[in-house]
């Protein structure tokens, strides 16, 4: 299978400009400065590369939404890794931080971009610290600064961190909370390409997306689009996590069958026992139950099947818990994590948490279910930003396809209970 | 309320995080991250000190770090030991480590422990998934999480 990202992942010394230069780093400039910044925009809408952070949005696509004529714009990386199951920016930036250099040099050429931030979530103070040394390895080598490589082209990078907030890995709330303020989201539009930070044309790229780049430009465009399947092009970074043997990062090819990651490269269900479900792209997409385990591992395949490929994140579930148990986790996720600014958020997260808890201590009744369903209703795309659906998420697929998991609980409703 | 003073490195560090941003407001957590990583928390003479830095109002410093999780206006004790409790955590059995750890700590889950050594909290996801059982200890991560395993990371921390 090819391997784009995780190549030479586990090189010893990658992280060190020596070695990365070594296996071919930072070629990709040259390369890129002999072509006008418009064709590089115009190959990475060709090679079909999609936004890896979680909502799938062609990259190329959105730098060329980017205002025309104003100026400066931004770039901001988005290291602000916090969906549950997501880990896999964190191995790119721990042991390749020159990939996300190279990638984010030739987004601002193509761009015209000259002032870039890298915003790492607060947790990721040592990452930053990693970050910050290969920078500086960069501007040494003149890959940064003034007219970078002879080419005319200026650019600086600084890293950025936050302090503990889900929210800001949505990338109006990363803004505001670059600007200074509190992680609220934005309301949209106008989109960051037109009005992003200190309102001015803003690029917001997940770690992973950014990480392609180079290999488009100094492959090709159409090598990239003939990996994966005919609409998911390229590979993908999945973390495989929960109750497998072998958990890890694992770059797929994207429409590689969900259960060719599960046990073959996982090394497949912890104790031998029983897949009960799976999370495919992290806590905000829906579950699916195990006789959807064949599913392509693509874009389109995961949307047909009623879910999301999302941020790469599979979470695999045996059938050793009440997938319930595992539901009011991910609920009471949300409810810590709402930003408070939406009500339908604000007040359904909690109203959730309240009802699945009262269900798990034996309190429950029949009817909680449709009240689930019904505030699910009530939530889902009626605020600002994605939270609420991705709280609702988990709660429709569980009813859907493990009802009886909470019917268990109205089994042992003892007399007397007060409703 | 008594002054607050930056030392003169950090007075030096922070001429440097506002070169970083063509707007000041940006330093705003990068300032409340060095104070509190020198002091373990932010006080309010603090935020007063640094709303000065960044030309705003210590109403709006602490508007903003009370978003903010990471933050303190509490003394905390010098190990933080963050644990994670979500999914892919909770799958591997983090809640009975959790509470091992409060039984080795002899504390509940968000407290500080008499000598001021170790607080204990739990914490949503800390991305590394792959690792579950997982925890935090100030800025190190340690997965693979055993009884055995925490017992010697907080054994050996003085």
């Amino acid at each position: 299978m090819t391997q784009i990202l995780f190549k030479d992942i586990n090189k010893k010394n990658l992280h060190t400009m020596k070695v990365y230069e070594g296996i071919g780093g930072y070629q990709s400039l040259k390369k890129a400065f002999s072509q006008k910044p418009e064709e590089i925009v115009e190959a990475v809408k060709a090679s079909g590369l999609r936004g890896r952070g979680g909502a799938g949005f062609p990259t190329g696509l959105k730098w060329s939404f980017l205002a025309k004529d104003v100026f400066p714009r931004y770039l901001c990386c988005n290291a602000d890794e916090s969906e549950p199951g997501t880990c896999k920016d964190r191995e790119l930036l721990l042991k390749n931080p020159h990939l996300l250099i190279e990638g984010m040099i030739l987004c601002s050429y193509a761009c015209r971009i000259e002032t870039g931030y890298i915003y790492l979530r607060g947790e990721f103070h040592d990452l930053s610290l990693i970050m910050d040394k290969a920078l500086d390895e960069a501007r040494a080598k003149g890959y940064l600064g003034k007219n970078i490589l002879g080419s005319g082209f200026n650019l600086e990078i600084h890293t950025h961190l936050g302090a503990g907030a889900y929210i800001c890995g949505e990338e109006s709330a990363l803004l505001n909370s670059l600007e200074g303020g509190r992680g609220e989201p934005r309301m949209k539009p106008p989109f960051p390409a037109v009005e992003g930070l200190y309102s001015k044309p803003t690029v917001i790229n997940n770690v992973e997306t950014l990480c392609v780049v180079p290999y488009i430009v100094n492959e090709g465009a159409d090598k990239h689009a003939a990996l994966g399947t005919e609409k998911s092009k390229g590979t993908k970074l999945v973390s495989v996590s929960g109750h497998v043997k072998k958990p890890g990062n694992y770059e797929i090819e994207l429409g590689t069958p969900t259960s060719e990651l599960i046990f073959n490269m996982a090394g497949g269900i912890q104790n031998d026992n029983k897949l009960k479900a799976f999370i495919p792209g992290g806590s905000s997409v829906p579950m699916l139950p195990a006789d959807k385990v064949d599913t392509p591992y693509d874009y389109e395949s995961l949307a047909e099947a009623g879910t999301m490929l999302g941020s790469g994140a599979l979470i695999v579930i045996d059938d050793s818990i009440n997938i319930v148990e595992a539901t009011l986790r991910l609920i009471s996720f949300y409810m810590h994590e709402s930003c408070g600014k939406c009500t339908p958020c604000r007040e359904g997260t909690r109203w959730l948490h309240q009802i699945v808890e009262r269900i798990m201590q034996n309190k429950g009744q029949l009817e909680y279910i449709t009240k689930l369903e019904d505030i699910c209703d009530n939530m889902a795309f009626k605020a600002f930003c994605p939270l609420a659906d991705a709280c609702v998420a988990p709660v429709v697929s569980s009813i859907k396809y493990f009802r009886s998991d909470y019917e268990e609980y109205f089994k042992n409703v003892p007399a007397g209970v007060a409703r | 309320m008594a002054k607050y003073k930056f030392t003169k490195n950090q007075e030096k560090e922070i001429s440097g995080i506002l070169e970083k941003y063509p707007v000041k407001t940006s330093a705003l957590l990068p300032l409340l991250t060095l104070v509190q990583r020198s002091d373990q928390l932010v006080s309010p003479e603090a935020m007063v000190a640094i709303g000065e830095k960044l030309d705003v109002s210590p109403a709006y410093v602490q508007s903003v770090m009370s978003f903010y999780t990471m933050y303190h206006t509490q003394k905390v004790g010098k190990y933080m030991i963050l644990f994670c409790i979500n999914i892919s955590c909770q799958l591997n059995g983090c809640d009975k480590l959790l509470e091992h750890t409060a039984r080795k700590l002899n504390i509940k889950v968000g407290e500080t422990t008499s000598d001021e050594k170790f607080t204990l909290h739990r914490e949503e996801c800390l991305a590394a998934c792959t690792e579950a059982p997982m925890m935090r200890v100030n800025d190190t991560y340690y997965g693979n999480l055993t009884e055995q395993r925490i017992d010697q990371i907080i054994d050996s921390l003085d």
